[in-house]
This record gives C-alpha cells, structure tokens and sequence, in this order.
C-alpha cells in the first residue's frame, strides 16, 4: 500500500497541473475556432474547423479518460475490455451518419416537397424577451408551424 | 509486483487478480462503459437526424445569452464556455480529492470534496438559468421558436434532442452531485479511516470525471459544430 501511495505521488501533482493546463489551452483553442467559424460562409472552411474542434474534442476525451481516470496507468488487459467494446463507435459514428446523410439526398432527389420546404424562407420570429403576451402569441405560432410540419413528416414517412 | 499479488489477493478474495483493480472500481468502469454506449446512443441519433435534414438553427443565433446582460446584447458562446470551465475545474478538485484520499488525508479530501460539490451545483445552476431562458423564448420539448440557419423553417428535432440530452446529462451531473454529498457525509463521519482506505472516493471520482467527459462531447455536439 505505502510503495502504492509513493508511486501515486510521483506522478501526482505534476501531472494533474499538466493535464489541467492541456484541457484548458485545448477548450480555449476550441472556443477561438467556433468564434471564428461565426463569420465564416464558406461550406468548405466551415467543413474544415468542425473537422479540428472535433480532432480536440478527441484528444480532450483522451487526457481526461486517460490521466483524470487514470486509465493509462492500469494494466493492459483492463485498458483493452474498455477500450476495444468502445471502438464500436467507429463503425456507429460512420454507418448512422452516411446513413442520415443518404437519406436527405433520397428525398432531395424524390421528394419535390421536401427540397421545397428547404428553399422557402420564412421571417424571423420576434426576440421573446420578457415580452409575455407577445411571446406567448409565438409560441402558438411556433407550435401550429412545427405541428404542421409532422403531420406532413408523419404522411412522407407512410408512403 | 509482489506488494500487487498481495493486494489483489485481498481485494478479490481469490487467487489472482487479472486486473489488479478492486472489484468495485471494476464494475463502475464497465458501468461506465454502457452509460458511454447510452449517451453515444443519443448523440449518434442527433447526428443522423441532423445530417438527414436540410436545413438546422444556427447555435450561435440560439445560445447567445448569459445572465445579468443588458438588453440586446448578444455573446455566443460565452456562457457555454463558462458551463465547461466550471465542469473542468470541478473534475480537477475531484482529482485532488482522490489523490489526498490516496495519501489517507482527510482534511484535503474533505476540502476537495466541498469544491467539487460546489462546481457540480454551479453547473446545475448555469443549466438551469439556460434552460429557463430557452423556455421564456418560446423552446421546448415539441416547439422551436429558432429558425434554420439557411432562413428556412426548422422542426422540433432541434429542441427535441437539445433538452433530452443536455436533460440527461444535467440528471447525471445531479446524481453525481448527490454521490459526492453522501461521500463527503462518509467521509466526515470518519468511515474510510475506519475501513483503512478511500477507495470509495476513487469510484465517486471515476464518475465524476465521466459527467465531464460526456460534457466534452455535448458541448462540441450542440454548441460549436
């Protein structure tokens, strides 16, 4: 137990300090890129910073699973039952993605009202900022327009 | 190695462990493992119903509000990123908790303990004023005040998965909280010194960290990307 305890405090408070320092430059990296990204139009750019933040976000994962939980310093085997089920989510992430993706461009392609929809500009809903009536009044709108659109979500999906 | 055989002999009542880890952190780990397989779950069908939709309300026209701000001026990001510092440092006391725990310190661990309860409320406060705010705006579960980025009109798919899975994570940050109070009571109440270790902590610990993780992933889901 006390040769435990000494090896904990070897890599004890350094390294906490260090992986503090990395989550944060890494978080602060990620809130610059998305500030960015505000003023960005460029499909193709936007596509590429999404990319990065997303690149961080794994590496976030990585320091907080390995040196918060302490994950790298257990033996082997223990690592891999965690960590081979978890890669699943390679095969999830890519399968339901292209999945949702092939779907839209099916229905682009076959759905005339569904691409409709998604060229029909609609205005700009007034800010509800403690506005009680008024934003009440919104809502109802708001929720008549959503109605709406599953009722005709609730058809597409019968045919 | 040989300090190791003994331990886990102690541990695990048995022979040999092959892990070397108490069975109780064991069990939170893969306990673990399925929450990660829930919350991928959920993220995963956000995903595909985002990337099967035309059009999606742009986050930084959504959450651009934070409290006290004067009347029309709008900061994106600025709250959330308040939200993931306060998860961050909480989840860096709770590191130190354990580690004073490691070092049978009680009146660090019970120092850390406190700060990592007050970072977790503090968050639950933040959630709360977002979500308050978000329904005084006309959102909720089934209505979507939020138009599409492109100018289009949304569905409620947005607001849908918005509250159901920042909810979720929000119930487990609660549950979290409500752990750590009742290790923090344990801990007060000298029981780890009673049983010669505080390996109780190491677990509350485990799941603490792991509300920050899925907290890594909802906040680049819903708020950057």
């Amino acid at each position: 137990m006390s040769h435990t305890a000494q090896h904990e405090e070897n890599h004890g408070n350094g390294e906490v300090k260090k992986v503090t320092i990395i989550l944060s430059v890494l978080t602060i990296v990620e809130l610059i890129l998305g500030f960015w990204m505000i003023g960005i139009t460029s499909e193709a750019l936007r596509l590429a910073i999404k990319g990065t933040i997303i690149i961080l976000m794994m590496a976030k994962a990585f320091y907080i699973v390995a040196y918060f939980m302490h994950l790298k310093h257990e033996l082997k085997n223990l690592i891999m039952t965690i960590v081979v089920p978890l890669g699943l989510f390679i095969w999830f992430i890519i399968a339901f993605l292209w999945d949702g993706n092939s779907f839209r461009n099916l229905r682009n392609t076959y759905d005339p009202y569904f691409k409709e929809r998604a060229t029909i500009k609609v205005e700009k809903k007034a800010e509800g900022h403690g506005a009680g009536h008024e934003a009440g009044a919104t809502h109802q709108a708001a929720a008549d327009t959503t109605a709406h659109a599953n009722d005709t979500m609730s058809v597409e999906n019968k045919h | 190695m040989s300090t190791a055989t003994v331990e886990t002999t102690k541990s695990w009542g048995g022979g040999k462990s092959p892990f070397n880890v108490e069975y109780g952190k064991l069990m939170m780990w893969y306990f673990l493992m399925s929450d990660a397989f829930t919350f991928g779950a959920f993220l995963i069908s956000y995903g595909t119903i985002r990337f099967s939709t035309n059009g999606w309300p742009d986050p930084n026209e959504v959450f651009r509000s934070f409290p006290f701000a004067p009347e029309g001026v709008h900061a994106p990001l600025v709250f959330v990123s308040v939200m993931t510092f306060i998860l961050i440092v909480s989840s860096v006391t709770m590191v130190l908790a354990v580690k004073a725990g490691h070092e049978m310190n009680k009146k660090d661990v019970v120092k850390y303990m406190i700060w990592t309860i007050i970072g977790g409320i503090a968050f639950l406060g933040c959630q709360a004023w977002e979500w308050n705010h978000l329904h005084h705006e006309g959102a909720w579960w089934g209505r979507n005040p939020f138009i599409n980025a492109d100018g289009t009109a949304s569905s409620t798919n947005f607001t849908n998965y918005f509250f159901t899975i920042t909810g979720f994570h929000g119930f487990h940050v609660f549950t979290g909280v409500l752990i750590n109070i009742i290790m923090l009571i344990m801990t007060l109440l000298d029981k780890f010194e009673q049983r010669g270790h505080y390996l109780m902590i190491e677990k509350a610990g485990l799941y603490w960290h792991f509300v920050d993780l899925v907290w890594v992933f909802v906040f680049t889901c819903f708020y950057l990307v």
